[in-house]
């Protein structure tokens, strides 16, 4: 379980975050919506310690790493995997390196078992031989599966998905969305996604949160969602279908 | 108060970034592949360019200096006068400019897109210290390359110089080469290689500095390499007289 009180961050003097609580109950997948520049981002980096807020606090799995630095904050870092919005796989490394790069770093698994995993990993994302491919010769789609194996491959027990659909035409967005509920499946991971794509966050999502003005405007269940009065959380969902159906 | 603020912090942070640049040398996990392939890149490849500027460098100076000599009937002395500029003044700033251009852009460049993609935060969120594997790697490439590169166009240019000295002003070769090896003491290559060794310092933080530093996604990526380059030259220019002032005070055997 992962729980967030009273945060809050301002960059330059603006208010991000303002007094932001939540709870992400252990094995769902909780999706997280709201207007782009709300801070949705900013809150997965937070809980990673990507970013330190100016005030509230942090407990990953009933220990508070509010104030934990770098060296501390380690173990908290290799239980959640992450998927960063434009994927960040290193460019200056193939599949391969990026992929056994985090066992390189902390473990000492001998290589043949880490080729092993990775072969297994990429087959996962249905990236079977793709070990040698350079991140430029891949498609954003195909960026954002290598980069899901490679937050896998640390058998993380969270993974954050930043706007995993993003950018990408619907048919992958499918294909991403299937392995978004596939990992959650397999691995028994509990997910935070991030999104604006309301197709994506019914497909995947088992509860959800809308951020508005730095806070937790809703948050609930499928229905609660749809049916909810917040004016801003029905602005935004009006906004949605709009994108969708052109 | 807040436009002077602002500056004052990011000295204050960029001595920051070169003391961990430092520490993070000395301390585990070292990364000794990413160490030769920075050395690579700094070293090997900036070669070329290094070799081709240092010999023009030091036919020009024996061809400027020439002539002025000649008027006081002094042109024996091309030899000494263009070893000891080369090695105490040119060889280190030309050759640490020329590196500024390629290494101080090359570095901004990737580490800002690093940022922008969000590549450095994957590196934290994977329990890795991008300061040490990013900075301090490039770092110690550059300390140990760069003065590497700055004997060997300090050596071209003296070649270069020697070259006008016999085709312009009909000096022997053999003659050229007495007046540079009794014109050159050791204090001169410690002066040469200590200014090589600052210049590389400049040269690698100032560029991770710029690079960590962008501002304004991708578009700021070019800033921070026009930046990166900009400071390293200016920088380059006030340590070498700086440098020069007192390596002459606490070299005594550097002489005129
Ligand atoms: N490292 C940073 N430095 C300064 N401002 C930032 C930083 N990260 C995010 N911001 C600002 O915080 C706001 C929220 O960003 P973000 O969380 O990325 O939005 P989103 O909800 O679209 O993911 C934006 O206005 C952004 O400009
Ligand atoms: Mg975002």
């Amino acid at each position: 379980m992962i729980s967030l009180k009273n945060i809050s961050k301002s960059f330059d003097g603006s208010r991000v975050l303002e007094k932001l609580t939540v709870e992400i109950r252990t094995g769902e997948t909780f999706v997280i919506m709201g207007k782009s520049g709300c801070g949705k981002s900013v809150m997965l980096k937070i809980i990673l310690r990507l970013l330190i807020p100016d005030e509230g606090s942090i407990f990953i799995d009933g220990v508070d790493t509010t104030n934990f630095d770098e060296d501390a904050m380690m173990p908290f870092r290799r239980k959640i995997g992450m998927l960063f919005q434009g994927a960040a796989l290193f460019d200056s490394m193939n599949v391969w390196q990026n992929l056994a790069f985090p066992l390189f770093e902390h473990t000492e698994t001998p290589e043949d078992e880490i080729a092993d995993k990775i072969a297994e990993l990429l087959s996962f994302v249905g990236l079977d031989g793709s070990q040698d491919k350079m991140p430029s010769e891949l498609s954003g789609g195909m960026k954002k599966r290598v980069a899901l194996a490679r937050a896998m491959i640390t058998e993380p027990s969270y993974v954050f998905f930043d706007e995993p659909t993003t950018g990408l035409d619907p048919v992958t967005s499918g294909k991403i969305n299937d392995l978004i509920i596939r990992t959650r499946e397999r691995f028994g991971v509990t997910s935070i996604v991030v999104t604006h794509d309301l197709v994506s966050a019914m497909k995947v999502g088992t509860r959800f949160a809308f951020i508005d003005d730095g806070k937790i405007a809703f948050e609930g269940t499928r229905s609660e969602l749809l049916s909810s009065s917040n004016p801003e959380l029905r602005e935004f969902l009006k906004d949605a279908e709009w994108q969708d159906r052109y | 108060m807040k436009s002077i603020r602002r500056p004052l912090n990011n000295v204050y942070d960029y001595f920051n970034l070169v003391a961990q640049a430092f520490a993070g040398i000395v301390k585990k996990p070292y990364y000794f592949s990413e160490v030769l392939r920075q050395m690579e890149n700094i070293g090997v490849q900036s070669l070329p360019i290094v070799l081709l500027t240092s010999t023009f460098v030091g036919m020009i100076l024996a061809y400027q200096s020439g002539f002025a000599m000649a008027v006081f009937g002094a042109k024996m002395y091309i030899g000494t006068l263009v070893s000891i500029s080369l090695v105490r003044e040119l060889g280190p700033v030309l050759a640490s400019v020329v590196v500024a251009g390629r290494i101080g852009a090359g570095t901004a460049a990737e580490i800002g897109s690093m940022l922008v993609t969000e590549q450095i935060d994957a590196l934290r969120a994977m329990g890795t210290d991008p300061m040490k594997k990013l900075v301090s790697t490039r770092l110690l490439a550059g300390m140990i390359m760069i003065p590497v590169l700055v004997i060997i166009a300090d050596m071209m240019g003296i070649l270069g110089g020697g070259f006008i000295a016999y085709a312009t002003f009909g000096l022997a070769p053999p003659f050229f080469k007495k007046t540079v090896i009794e014109a050159l003491v050791i204090e001169d290559l410690v002066m040469s290689i200590l200014k090589a060794l600052f210049f590389s310092i400049l040269i690698i933080t100032l560029g991770c500095y710029s690079g960590l530093n962008v501002e304004g996604g991708t578009s700021g990526v070019g800033h921070a390499t026009t930046r990166a380059v900009v400071l390293s030259i200016v920088f380059i220019l006030i340590t070498d007289y700086f440098l020069t002032v007192v390596l002459l005070k606490l070299l005594p055997g550097l002489s005129f």
